[in-house]
């Protein structure tokens, strides 16, 4: 606005999934009539599925990345159990299924018999929910990190085991309420100081590039996953996909608990290379975690006649901590 | 069977056999909401509909589809008060887009390029009598004349253009402005007659004319009586500015009081401040929150060095020597709100007084149209703008107290399309309007953060000396980067969000400007869609289980 530059503003920039006034090559693959939809229509996932469409968004952008030339290994949870009730499919992509736990191991094996058939054109990737990525799967997926095979790792996390009856599992959240973590006792729900983030641990394995993205920001989303096929080498990117099931939300509100999780603070978004985050998505308006939690129910424990402010306060320190750590903030806004 | 692999016994099918859509409780469908610049233009323009054209560039489709409801763009993009900005969503983000600014841009652009309206539909072979060339009567010859009737306007004055020309100063809209917007309508086959005053309707009609729009305006200045020793120096607003056209600008001396709250007080003392006096002085009764004249105006003349009194009166005019000065009795507000007398008097000297107390109209020429009613100086008229007597029409001042040039030009379009209806013998039905989208239906997530671009404002004091025009205009980068400020609300603006963020690919995208379509066979209802849609076009709604 300074009168030397040529204005360039876009009524929606980015921030829509499309926008008629960009150039066609720089609009999103979901905008493209032509998108592989690679988990297609039938599909058994809840309504409001963040999985379902949180990979549809990667599995697509990986699509276009790869000329199409892709080949998915996928673990067991609910991703697999809602696309591919025996004999039907809803991946229109070469996709196979794993156990629960051996799916980066299955997708190292491809990769190696690629490599071996001289088929460096044809890419893969591994993708499971967090059950079978943080518990389950932990022990092939840091093998095939310290290998540095070359595999996109795509970790989908709803927070827990929702399929089989909404579980805890490493990466649900504290104090949230699961059938493992009832709502019980002096600290109900899931406890502080347990679990884990795995885009941290990935990072301490210094494979070229490690990333978190959610369903609320398409356009990062398909950056990372675009960025991580023009890298070889051991990859691992974490989607937050929010589970209308397991979280307790309404099903139209999918993508509205994603961004409140990443505005609070509460999912910090950002990419690393090589062990050094480089990138993060900034909040762009800063909200109190209660915005977030309040309209989940696996949390309505925090919000009965005696609000438990107390534990509110420790999931507020834990968002600040983040939006330190990852400086989500622009600086000087903290 | 023998073929297939060990342990398979199914060929492989695909999930599109399994029709999810018959988990669905909740149905969205894509809906058009009314946007608010929209509801509440008097004018009646689709503006969101001619700012998607400008947001992509195409600035003559753009003015193409503005001139389907008013044939004055460049005249109103510096004329109308804009209460569409009013309205306007955005100024609960940041500042209202500036519709008014985006208008004029697309006028002037016209202009700059000649371009013309879109022929006329076949003739129809009917006449229409159109008497008096302002806003609302040129706004009715075009409409007409474009749809097929031969429209002959009969203007009393010497030149076209009514209030907009006599009315309103130089400095807030050019004349030459005036001149070619007006010539374009006559390029449509409109026929003027100028100096052709019309005295009586029922003669002027004999000539073979079988219908008639009135839109002869308010001329004439209401009169408040002061005691005066000098009414040579007391003036009325509508006699200053019409002489504002003549060959001699009023005298009106170095220092001037204007009596009066309304816009065209504020007309007058900035059009005394350009005439050479030192002091321009607005007397007002009430308050400045009660002052019928719009603020940005008010603001205007105040920077330009008007002074205003409020809750003053005049009691007294013409008391000094010269015959200006004038007595002004203070006032104070009451329990209601209303402005009582106080006793307390001061002078103030002055070389005229100007009344801008408001205006009327000269029904002489309406004497004896029978069924024709009346009522406080202002024709009446029904929902079709016909006046009493059928086949005769009114519209602009003289039909309402609603006295600006948008009200006119939406009169004018109003009346010719209910005479069009008319001359065919039917009635004209407005289509149903839309369900208002208000703010709260819009996801504001997804909009940029883009302030107003604010239309360059003359340097004070080149202005307060010359007729100039005060507001300049956009330049292309910025009227693309207002328009593209829309946030369109309430009608699908093609952003792709639906066909994205579906977990269910049940929208299926149909191409450039055809929008989407919801596949029932597969959406489950989640309404993810609904949520996320910036401009609130679409609506969820329960199936019938």
């Amino acid at each position: 606005m300074n009168g030397l530059q040529p204005i360039k503003f876009y009524q929606t920039g980015t921030f829509t999934v499309g926008n008629r006034l960009l150039a066609p090559e720089e609009r999103s693959v979901q905008a493209n009539m032509q998108r592989t939809n690679s988990l297609n229509s039938g599909h058994r996932a809840c309504q409001g599925c963040g999985e379902a469409l949180g990979a549809r968004y990667a599995i697509d952008a990986a699509m276009n990345a790869t000329n199409r030339q892709l080949i998915a290994a996928n673990a067991t949870g609910c991703l697999e159990v809602f696309s591919t009730p025996y004999p039907e499919t809803s991946w229109q992509i070469p996709w196979i299924h794993s156990l629960f736990g051996n799916t980066a191991s299955v997708a190292t094996g491809m990769a190696a018999a690629l490599k071996v058939k001289g088929r460096d054109k044809v890419r893969v990737v591994a993708q499971g929910g967090d059950g079978g990525t943080t518990d389950i799967g932990f022990g092939c997926l840091s093998g095939m990190f310290e290998r540095n095979d070359d595999v996109l790792y795509i970790c989908y996390d709803n927070g827990g085991y929702m399929n089989t009856g909404v579980q805890r599992s490493s990466a649900t959240p504290p104090a949230a309420r699961t059938a493992t973590t009832m709502a019980v006792g002096d600290e109900p729900g899931n406890a502080f100081g347990q679990g884990k983030f795995v885009p941290a641990l990935a990072m301490a394995h210094e494979i070229p590039y490690v990333a978190t993205a959610t369903v609320a920001d398409l356009r990062d989303l398909e950056y990372k996953v675009t960025r991580a096929m023009g890298i070889r080498g051991a990859r691992y990117i974490q989607i937050l996909v929010p589970c209308p099931l397991g979280w307790g939300t309404p099903s139209s509100d999918t993508i509205r608990m994603a961004r409140l999780a990443k505005e609070t603070g509460v999912f910090p978004v950002f990419e690393a290379e090589h062990g050094e985050v480089t990138t993060v998505l900034k909040i762009r308006k800063r909200l109190p975690v209660e915005e977030y939690l309040k309209p989940q129910k696996r949390y309505a424990h925090l919000f009965g006649k005696q609000p438990r402010v107390d534990t509110i306060a420790r999931i507020q320190a834990l968002a600040d901590k983040n939006i330190r750590k990852y400086k989500l903030l622009e600086e000087g806004i903290l | 069977m023998m073929d297939k692999p060990f342990a398979i016994t199914l060929n492989p099918g695909s999930s599109l056999t399994n029709h999810t859509g018959t988990w669905r409780t909740m149905r969205p469908v894509y809906v058009d909401r009314l946007p608010p610049c929209n509801a509440t233009c008097p004018a009646g323009e689709n503006i969101q509909g001619w700012l998607l054209h400008a947001e992509s560039g195409e600035y003559e489709k753009a003015w193409r589809s503005l001139v389907q409801n008013n044939p004055l763009p460049a005249i109103m993009g510096r004329a109308c008060y804009h209460p569409c900005e009013g309205a306007c969503n955005r100024n609960r983000l940041d500042e209202a887009v500036g519709i008014n600014s985006v208008e004029r841009f697309l006028g002037d652009e016209a202009i700059k390029h000649g371009w013309k309206f879109d022929a006329p539909a076949k003739a129809s072979g009917k006449r229409v009598l159109v008497i008096g060339a302002g806003p609302a009567g040129l706004t009715a010859a075009y409409h007409l004349q474009r749809l097929g009737h031969q429209s002959v306007i009969f203007e009393a004055a010497g030149h076209a253009g009514g209030m907009m020309r006599y009315g309103i100063p130089k400095y807030r809209l050019p004349r030459d402005i005036i001149d070619a917007e007006v010539q374009r309508i006559l390029d449509l086959g409109v026929e003027l007659r100028l100096n052709t005053k019309v005295a009586n309707l029922a003669e002027a009609m004999k000539e073979g004319f079988d219908a008639a729009f009135l839109g002869v305006g308010a001329h004439i200045a209401k009169r408040a009586y002061i005691p005066a020793g000098d009414a040579d120096k007391v003036l009325d607003a509508v006699s200053v500015l019409r002489g504002m056209e003549g060959e001699s600008a009023p005298l009106l001396g170095r220092r001037v009081v204007v009596y009066g709250g309304g816009n065209t007080a504020i007309d007058v003392a900035r059009t005394a401040k350009r005439l050479g006096a030192e002091e321009s002085i607005i007397v007002y009764r009430r308050t400045r929150e009660k002052m019928p004249a719009h603020d940005f105006e008010v603001e205007d003349a105040l920077k330009e060095g008007v002074s205003i009194k409020w809750l003053s009166t005049i009691t007294e005019a013409g008391l000094s020597d010269t015959g200006g000065d004038i007595m002004v009795e203070k006032m104070a507000l009451d329990a209601n709100g209303f402005p009582q007398p106080t006793g307390e008097y001061e002078r103030i000297e002055a070389d005229s007084l100007v009344l801008a107390l408001g205006q009327d109209t000269d029904l002489s020429l309406l004497d004896n149209v029978p069924g024709l009613v009346t009522a406080n100086g202002i024709v009446q008229v029904d929902a079709s703008m016909m006046t009493g007597h059928p086949g005769v029409f009114a519209g602009g001042d003289m039909a309402g107290n609603d006295r600006t040039v948008t009200v006119a030009v939406g009169h004018g379009k109003k009346a010719a399309r209910a005479i069009d209806a008319w001359l065919r013998g039917e009635r004209h039905e407005p289509e149903p309007k839309h369900e208002l989208a208000t703010f709260e239906r819009l996801n504001t997530w997804y909009y940029s953060d883009a302030p107003k671009t604010v239309r360059p404002v003359l340097d004070i004091i080149r202005r307060q000396s010359t007729f100039e025009e005060v507001l300049g205009g956009l330049d292309e980068s910025n009227a693309l980067f207002e328009a593209r400020r829309c946030l369109s609300c309430g009608n699908c603006f093609e952003c792709d969000n639906c066909y994205g963020v579906c977990p269910d690919n049940a929208v299926i995208k149909l191409g450039p400007g055809k929008r989407f379509q919801f596949n029932y066979d597969y959406c489950k209802g989640c309404g993810v869609c609904a949520t996320e849609c910036p401009c609130g076009a679409i609506a969820v709604v329960a199936e019938d289980i």
